[in-house]
């Protein structure tokens, strides 16, 4: 993870396995995260969803790292 | 092969849409009649007669049976054919076809698929609307464009800085990045804008009382293929974070729902929704809220309507262009497009 990279709001999913796409800091440039952890940047949506669903090949399914989250649960109930 | 998911709950209608009397509506493409029996359950029915298929939503409702206004074909909640003219047999194959039917949250999910396949565990949910703690308004606008144009049109809210300026849009919607999370396995697509230090639009200044800039969240949850939940939260900057348990008291929260019905190849039920946890017993905040989202659904509807024109009538596999903000549409297509796909595998 670098520190160039927004990772406000906090995760809100919490599924096992959630793709994440963030913008770079002042940038146009997105960051797109596998649920596994690795991650890869891209200025195009489309080629970044690309990679992310053909990156899992091979990935075992037990749990990844994944980003770095602030925890805050999925918001399916009123607050 | 219809352009939306088979096998997939849709809203077909507000519970408080279905009463004694028979409604037509067309749903995904089926003609359905609904109505409320003398003990309150919603009924949906195929809206053709077996017979000589006249509407049944134009018949008669006698005793939570609906007698058919051409024939006498008589058929009860289930579609089953009790009576049959001039004759004591009722045909084998005399049987209308029902649909599966959920009263949740406000609303009517009807099963759109194989009957027998319908999971009620599936549909997802939307507690505010029918919550003590929060007051909803709400609408249905018929929209002529097929449902995948509000679809995206939902999805990306940069377009409320252009197309619902002096309502909901303000130039930081367009300027700040989004945050895109989507999980495959639970299909669902979640979208943050968090806007640190922003205009305060009129639909929250007048219904909040808030002056001076804001701290603007905006977080789509979207269940495809038909629910979208907005979770729109404002408060004047400065204003503490939400705390770690989700205590939130000086926010003003907005959870502004849609349904996103298709009711042909070419045509769109909106149901939209505003629900608020404040100023709850306040008509004149619950008139302005509705009028005022009325009015941005309706631009919405007219850009959609041509939209839908221009899309019909272009060439096949015209190229579109697809930036950031396209990052969550693009998301919601691509499981829509593996729903589809899942969808017809089962009815084959």
């Amino acid at each position: 993870m670098t520190a160039d990279v927004d990772l406000t709001p906090a995760r809100m999913l919490r599924g096992e396995h959630v793709f994440r796409v963030v913008s770079k800091l002042n940038t146009d440039i997105l960051v797109g995260y596998c649920w596994c952890g690795e991650s890869h940047e891209s200025e195009d949506p489309i080629t970044l969803w690309t990679w992310l669903l053909e990156h899992p090949d091979g990935h075992s399914s037990g749990s990844g790292g994944g980003p770095p989250t602030a925890g805050r649960p999925q918001v399916l109930e009123p607050a | 092969m219809p352009s939306w998911p088979r096998n997939q709950w849709y809203v077909a209608a507000y519970s408080a849409e279905v009463t004694g009397e028979l409604m037509a509506r067309t749903i995904c493409a089926e003609p359905m009649v609904f109505y409320r029996t003398s003990d309150g359950e919603a009924v949906a029915l195929a809206d053709r007669c077996v017979h000589r298929r006249f509407p049944l939503s134009k018949s008669h409702l006698v005793d939570d049976n609906v007698i058919c206004g051409y024939h006498g074909f008589t058929y009860d909640r289930t579609g089953t054919c009790l009576a049959a003219p001039g004759q004591k047999r009722i045909p084998r194959t005399a049987r209308v076809p029902a649909f599966h039917l959920v009263e949740q949250d406000s609303l009517v999910w009807v099963w759109i698929g194989e009957q027998e396949r319908a999971d009620e565990s599936t549909i997802p949910r939307a507690p505010w609307l029918d919550s003590p703690e929060y007051t909803t308004v709400r609408g249905l606008e018929p929209l002529k464009a097929r449902y995948g144009l509000l679809v995206d049109n939902l999805m990306d809210l940069s377009h409320e800085t252009y197309l619902h300026g002096g309502y909901i849009g303000t130039p930081e919607v367009a300027e700040t990045p989004i945050t895109t999370e989507v999980d495959d396995e639970a299909q669902v697509i979640y979208v943050s804008r968090h806007m640190d230090d922003a205009a305060c639009p009129p639909f929250y200044a007048t219904s909040t009382g808030i002056e001076g800039r804001i701290t603007r969240w905006q977080d789509i949850e979207y269940h495809p293929p038909c629910l979208y939940l907005l979770h729109s939260r404002v408060a004047p900057v400065g204003t503490p974070d939400p705390t770690e348990d989700g205590r939130d008291e000086p926010a003003f929260h907005v959870e502004v729902v849609y349904a996103i019905t298709p009711e042909t190849e070419h045509s769109t039920h909106d149901f939209w929704m505003v629900a608020r946890d404040f100023a709850l017993e306040d008509q004149g905040v619950s008139d302005f809220l509705a009028e005022s989202n009325r009015t941005v659904v309706l631009q919405d509807v007219e850009a959609l309507d041509v939209l839908e024109v221009v899309v019909e009538g272009e060439k096949d596999h015209y190229q579109e262009l697809s930036i950031n903000i396209d990052t969550g549409g693009l998301a919601a297509r691509r499981i829509i497009a593996r729903q589809l796909t899942q969808g017809e595998a089962v009815t084959a």
